[in-house]
C-alpha cells in the first residue's frame, strides 16, 4: 500500500473529473456520481484508522517522490495521529456535505459538486503534506472552490462575503509563504541542502530572532484561518452566506487548517518563539472565547449565532494548545474534532430549516419540537455536545483543555471556564427560542420532520458524539506520539517535572487524560460549567470505557 | 579589433537569417497571392517562425561570441528566443479572425510581426551596445506601425502617435546614457566595459549614465513613472498586438536590461539595484492600485502588466543566479497567462461588440463556459494562486528576494499580489456570478481555440509540475556573464 494516501487524496479529484464528462442537464446522475465519490472517499479512508499504528514511528504511510528537484521540493506525504484523525474528519464531513446538498442545490449543480470535490482534495492534501511547499500549494488550492461555493450558491450578501473570505485568507497565507521561504533559506544555510522537508525543519534550532519573525508570519497565515480575534471578521459573513455544505466544510474542516498549522509547524519548528508568544496567543484566545460567546448571545440570525459560537470554540482550542502541556494540547486536538462534529451538525441543522423556510431569523421560529420531534432530538444532542455535557464528546475536549490550562495558569482557566458557561447560555437560549414554547408562526405548523437522507447526514455524527464522549481512549491513544513529539520540542522541561510529580512513572498522555476523564465522568456529577477542576495527575487505572449513567 | 566577418559567424546567426529570409519571402507572397488570403499568409508566418525555431536546435549547447563580440549565442539568448517565437506564433494565431473583423490587410501586419521578433532576438543576443540598440530599434519601429495598424480607428491612431513620440523620446534618453558609457570606457562591448569600468564606481558621470539607461529601459518594460504610455497604447492597439507588446516586447526589454546591467555594469550593482528596488516597489504598487478602478478589461490588464513589470524587477534586484532564473521563469510563464487573457478578449470581439468592458464579460460562463474557464485560469495565474503557473513564478521571485536579503521587497510583493487578486477576481465575478448578457454570442474559431488550449495547458502543467522549466531556466541564467561574478561580489 505504498500509494494509500495518494489514493485517498485523489479520489475526490477523480470524481470531479468524471463529473466533467456528465452532461449538466442530467442532475440526478451528477448527484449520484458526487455522492458515490464522496462515500468511496470516506470508505477508503476508514482503514487508516485501523492500519495506523499508535505505537509506531512519527509518520506513517510515507510517500516520497521528487517533484521540483532543483528547488528541493518533494511530493512528500505522511500521517501521524493528529493528521490521521483530521483526515478521517475531512472525508466524513466531505461525505456528509455532499449528501446534505441533494435538495438544497438546484442551480449549476455540476459546477457545485466539482468545486466541492476539488475542495476536498485540497483539504486532504494540506493534512497529508510533509513538504512545506506542497502544503502551501494545497492550502491555497482550497481558496478558489470555497470562493465559488460562497459566491455562487450563497445567500443575500454572498459576493461581499466571498471576496472578504478570499482576500483575508490570501493576505494571511502569502505572508506565511514568506515565512516558509525564510525558514527554507535558513535550513539551507545550516544543512547545505535545499529542502522543504517539514520533518527536517522540526529538527532545526532556528535562532530566536528569526524564529520570532517566522512565527509572526505563520501566525498571520494560521490565525486568519482559525480564526483568532481580531482576524475573525470574515468568518461570520462567510458562514452566514455560504450554502449549508459550504458552512459545514468551512466550520468542520477548514478552520482546523489553522490550528493544524500551529500544531504541525509553528510549535515544533519554532519552539522558542512559541513560548515567547504565549501571552499574546492566550490573550487573543481568551478575547475570542468571551467576545465570540457574548456576540453569539446577542444574535438574531440562527446561522450567525452558530458562526460566532465557532469563534468562541476555536478560542478554546487555541487556549488549550498554548497551555503547552500534553493534556492541554491533547484536549485542543480532541476539541478540534468535537468542534468539527458539533458545529458541522449545527450548521446542518440550520440548513434543514432554512431549506424549508428560507429564513434564518430566530424570531420566525419557535416550538419546532412539536412539529419536528426527531429534528429537535438531534438538535438537543448536538447542543449538549457543543456545550460539553458529560457522556458527549464536547465534555472530553473541554475538560482536557480546562485541565491543561489550569496546570499552566489558573487565571486563564477561569476565563476558559467562563467561556464554557457562556457557551451553555447561548446554546440553551438558542434551543429554547427555536424549539420550545408554542408554535406561534403559522408557517411553521406543517414543517416536515427529518427525511431519511437528512437523518443519514446526522447519524455518523451522533454515533461519533457518543463514542468520543463515552470511550475517547482510542482517539487519545492515536494522538499520543504526536503530542509527545510536539511537547518534546516546545516544552522540553515539561516531561521530567511531570514524571516526578507522578511518582516516578511517566504515564502517557493518553492514560493520564483518559483516566482523568473516566474518573471525572464517574465521580463528579458535573454541570456544564466544568468547575471545579480535579488536579491533573494520573493513577494506574487502565483506560476503560467510562461508566454509564453520567447525568443527562 | 580585427575587421571582417568570418563565415562561421553566419552559421551562428542562422536563426536570425532564417527569420529575415522568411520575412522577405512573406512580403513577396503577399504580392503574389490573391487578395483575401489572410489564412495562407498566417500559415506562412507560422512556418517561418517554426523554421526559425528549428534553426535554434543546433545551438542548444553553444556558448560563443559572434562577430567580434556583437552577439552572444548562449542558453540565455536561446531561452528568450523561445519566448519570442512562442509569443509571435500565438499572436499570429490570435490575429487571423481579428484582422478579418477589423478589415485590415494581413500582409504587412505579419511581416512587421516577424520584424519585431527579429529585433527582439537580436536584443536578447546582444552583448554590445550597438547590436542591442539596432535590435531595439528594429523592434520598436515595427511596433509603432503595428499599434496604429487599424487605420480607421481613432483609438489605434492615437495610441500609435503616443507610443511613437514617447518611445522616440525614451530611446533618446537611453542612447544618451549609452553614449556616456562609451565615452567613459571607450568601448561599446559590454564585457570589455565591465573590466574597464571597474574601480570607477563613484564617478558621477557613470551614475548619470546608469540613471539614463534605467529610465530608457524603464520605458520599455513599462515601469512607473515611465509607464504613462502603456494604458492608452494597450487599450488602443489591436488586441493581438497588445498581447505581443506586453509579452514579447517586455521580455526583450528585460533581456536587454539583464545584459546591460549584469554583463556590462556589474561593478555599479549597488546603484542600479537601488534604482530598480525603488522602481519595483513603485511600479507594482501604482500598477495594482490603478488597475483596481478600471472597468475596461484591456486597460485593466495594461495596469496589471505594469504591476507585473514591478514583480519581475524583483528578480533583477536580487541579481543572483536565482534572481535571474526567477526573471526568466516568470517571463516564460507570463507569456502564457498574459497572451491567454488577451486571447479571451480577442474572442469577445465581435462585429457588434468591442468586448472589452467588464460588463461584456457578465455571464460568460453560461454563454461560453470554455472561454470563461480559460479566463478564470489566467486570472488566477496572474494573481499567483496555485495550482497555476503564476504561483511558481511569484514564488521563485520572492524566494530570490529573500535569499538576497530583500525581505521588505518580498513583503511588498506579496501584499501587492493580494491586492491584485481583487481586480482579477472582479472579472471572475462578472463571468461566473452575474447572468445578464449583452450582444451576440462570442465564438471561438479553431486558431483561437488552439491559442487558448496551449496557454491553458501550459498554465496548468507549469503550475503542477514546473520541474523542467526550473532546470532549464537555471541553466540559462548561469550562462549570463556576470551572474557568477556578481553573486561572489554580494557575498
Amino acid at each position: 500500500m505504498n500509494h494509500y494516501l495518494s489514493l485517498i487524496l485523489f479520489t475526490p479529484l477523480i470524481g470531479a473529473l468524471v463529473l466533467l464528462l456528465v452532461p449538466k442537464e442530467n442532475q440526478t446522475a451528477i448527484r449520484w456520481v458526487a455522492n458515490v465519490t464522496a462515500t468511496v472517499g470516506f470508505l477508503l479512508s476508514i482503514p487508516l484508522w485501523f492500519w495506523f499504528n499508535p505505537q509506531g514511528g512519527d509518520f506513517q504511510f510515507v510517500e516520497r517522490a521528487a517533484w521540483i528537484p532543483s528547488v528541493g521540493a518533494d511530493y512528500f506525504l505522511g500521517v501521524d495521529g493528529l493528521s490521521t484523525l483530521l483526515i478521517l474528519l475531512t472525508t466524513l464531513m466531505g461525505c456528509i456535505a455532499v449528501l446534505s446538498s441533494w435538495n438544497a442545490i438546484t442551480e449549476r449543480v455540476k459546477e457545485y459538486y466539482i468545486f466541492l470535490l476539488i475542495l476536498q482534495t485540497g483539504m486532504l492534501g494540506a493534512f497529508m503534506s510533509l513538504d512545506f511547499l506542497l502544503f502551501f500549494l494545497f492550502w491555497e488550492v482550497m481558496l478558489v472552490p470555497m470562493y465559488f461555493l460562497i459566491g455562487i450558491w450563497g445567500s443575500a450578501n454572498r459576493l461581499y462575503s466571498a471576496i472578504k473570505f478570499f482576500l483575508y485568507t490570501l493576505v494571511g497565507s502569502v505572508i506565511m509563504l514568506l515565512g516558509i521561504l525564510a525558514l527554507y533559506f535558513y535550513a539551507h544555510s545550516v544543512t547545505g541542502v535545499y529542502s522543504f522537508d517539514v520533518t527536517e525543519f522540526q529538527k532545526l534550532n532556528v535562532p530566536y530572532n528569526l524564529q520570532w519573525w517566522i512565527f509572526l508570519a505563520f501566525f498571520l497565515g494560521f490565525a486568519v484561518k482559525v480564526p483568532m480575534f481580531p482576524f475573525h471578521t470574515w468568518l461570520p459573513d462567510a458562514h452566514t452566506d455560504a450554502p449549508t455544505a459550504g458552512s459545514v466544510i468551512l466550520a468542520a474542516v477548514m478552520l482546523k487548517m489553522g490550528t493544524y498549522g500551529f500544531l504541525r509547524f509553528s510549535l515544533p519548528i519554532l519552539p522558542d518563539a512559541t513560548r515567547a508568544f504565549v501571552p499574546m496567543m492566550v490573550l487573543l484566545s481568551i478575547i475570542g472565547i468571551i467576545y465570540g460567546a457574548l456576540v453569539a448571545l446577542a444574535q438574531k440570525d440562527w446561522k450567525r449565532l452558530v458562526a460566532y459560537s465557532s469563534v468562541s470554540h476555536m478560542g478554546m482550542v487555541m487556549l488549550g494548545m498554548f497551555a503547552l502541556n500534553p493534556v492541554g494540547i491533547t484536549g485542543s486536538i480532541i476539541q478540534q474534532l468535537n468542534h468539527g462534529i458539533s458545529t458541522g451538525a449545527l450548521f446542518l441543522i440550520v440548513g434543514i430549516v432554512y431549506e424549508r423556510r428560507h429564513t434564518r431569523e430566530l424570531s420566525e421560529y419557535g416550538g419546532l419540537s412539536k412539529v419536528m420531534p426527531v429534528y429537535a432530538a438531534v438538535f438537543l444532542i448536538m447542543t449538549m455536545s457543543s456545550i460539553g455535557l458529560p457522556a458527549l464528546n464536547g465534555f472530553i475536549g473541554e475538560l482536557l483543555i480546562l485541565q491543561g490550562t489550569f496546570v499552566a495558569n489558573k487565571v486563564w482557566a477561569l476565563f476558559a471556564g467562563a467561556g464554557v458557561v457562556l457557551g451553555a447560555a447561548y446554546m440553551l437560549y438558542l434551543f429554547q427560542r427555536t424549539m420550545f414554547g408554542k408554535v406561534e408562526n403559522p408557517k411553521n405548523e406543517h414543517l416536515l420532520d427529518l427525511s431519511h437522507r437528512e437523518f443519514a447526514t446526522f447519524a455518523p455524527l451522533l454515533v461519533l458524539a457518543f463514542w468520543m464522549g463515552l470511550y475517547p481512549a482510542p482517539f487519545l491513544r492515536r494522538l499520543d506520539t504526536s503530542v509527545q513529539h510536539i511537547i518534546a520540542r516546545v516544552n522540553r522541561d515539561y516531561a521530567p517535572r511531570n514524571a516526578a510529580a507522578d511518582c516516578g512513572t511517566a504515564p502517557t498522555v493518553a492514560v493520564v487524560a483518559a483516566n482523568t476523564a473516566a474518573k471525572f465522568l464517574t465521580s463528579v456529577p458535573c454541570d456544564a460549567n466544568g468547575r471545579p477542576l480535579p488536579a491533573g495527575t494520573g493513577t494506574d487505572i487502565p483506560p476503560a470505557p467510562a461508566a454509564p449513567g453520567a447525568p443527562r | 579589433m580585427p575587421a571582417g566577418i568570418a563565415l562561421s559567424d553566419f552559421y551562428y546567426i542562422l536563426p536570425e537569417l532564417v527569420l529575415t529570409g522568411g520575412a522577405l519571402l512573406l512580403l513577396v507572397a503577399d504580392v503574389l497571392l490573391p487578395r483575401r488570403s489572410g489564412n495562407a499568409l498566417a500559415w506562412i508566418t507560422l512556418l517561418v517562425l517554426g523554421a526559425t525555431a528549428a534553426a535554434l536546435v543546433p545551438f542548444v549547447n553553444t556558448h560563443v561570441e559572434v562577430s567580434h563580440g556583437l552577439l552572444a549565442v548562449d542558453r540565455f539568448a536561446l531561452f528568450f528566443k523561445i519566448i519570442f517565437l512562442l509569443s509571435a506564433g500565438l499572436t499570429v494565431l490570435m490575429s487571423v479572425r481579428y484582422l478579418e473583423t477589423e478589415g485590415a490587410s494581413p500582409g504587412e501586419y505579419y511581416f512587421l510581426i516577424l520584424c519585431a521578433t527579429l529585433g527582439m532576438m537580436i536584443m536578447a543576443g546582444g552583448i554590445d551596445l550597438i547590436s542591442i540598440f539596432i535590435g531595439l530599434e528594429t523592434m520598436a519601429v515595427s511596433f509603432y506601425i503595428l499599434v496604429g495598424y487599424i487605420k480607421p480607428s481613432q483609438r489605434s491612431n492615437e495610441a500609435a502617435v503616443k507610443y511613437f513620440l514617447l518611445g522616440a523620446f525614451s530611446l533618446g534618453i537611453l542612447l544618451y546614457g549609452m553614449s556616456i558609457l562609451y565615452g567613459l570606457s571607450g568601448t561599446t562591448s559590454l564585457r570589455a566595459m565591465a573590466t574597464l569600468l571597474a574601480g570607477q564606481e563613484r564617478d558621477p558621470r557613470l551614475i548619470l549614465a546608469v540613471i539614463f539607461i534605467v529610465a530608457g529601459v524603464g520605458f520599455k518594460i513599462g515601469a512607473v513613472p515611465f509607464h504613462m504610455w502603456a494604458p492608452d497604447v494597450y487599450e488602443g492597439a489591436p488586441t493581438p498586438i497588445t498581447a505581443f507588446l506586453s509579452v514579447g516586447s517586455k521580455a526583450a526589454a528585460f533581456a536587454m536590461l539583464l545584459r546591460i546591467f549584469l554583463e556590462g555594469l556589474p561593478t555599479m550593482s549597488a546603484d542600479w539595484r537601488l534604482l530598480f528596488e525603488v522602481l519595483s516597489i513603485v511600479t507594482m504598487t501604482a500598477g495594482n492600485i490603478a488597475a483596481l478602478t478600471q472597468t475596461n478589461v484591456k486597460r485593466m490588464l495594461a495596469y496589471s502588466s505594469i504591476a507585473h513589470a514591478g514583480y519581475i524587477l524583483i528578480g533583477v534586484v536580487a541579481g543572483t543566479a536565482r534572481g535571474v532564473s526567477a526573471t526568466l521563469i516568470y517571463l516564460f510563464i507570463y507569456l502564457f497567462m498574459q497572451l491567454g487573457a488577451f486571447t479571451v478578449i480577442a474572442v469577445m470581439r465581435r462585429r457588434d461588440v468591442a468586448g472589452e468592458e467588464l460588463k461584456d464579460f457578465s455571464g460568460l460562463s453560461f454563454r461560453n463556459p470554455m472561454a470563461a474557464f480559460a479566463m478564470l485560469l489566467f486570472m488566477l495565474s496572474l494573481g499567483g494562486i496555485p495550482p497555476t503557473a503564476g504561483f511558481f513564478g511569484k514564488f521563485w521571485l520572492f524566494s530570490a528576494a529573500i535569499e538576497s536579503g530583500y525581505v521588505w521587497l518580498a513583503v511588498i510583493g506579496v501584499l501587492n499580489s493580494a491586492i491584485s487578486l481583487y481586480y482579477y477576481i472582479r472579472i471572475v465575478v462578472f463571468m461566473y456570478l452575474k447572468s445578464e448578457t449583452i450582444g451576440s454570442e462570442p465564438t471561438v474559431t479553431a486558431p483561437l481555440a488552439l491559442v487558448l488550449g496551449v496557454a491553458m495547458v501550459a498554465t496548468i502543467v507549469l503550475g503542477v509540475y514546473p520541474r523542467l522549466l526550473f532546470e532549464v531556466a537555471e541553466a540559462s541564467a548561469r550562462t549570463l556573464g556576470g551572474v557568477a561574478g556578481l553573486a561572489a561580489a554580494i557575498r
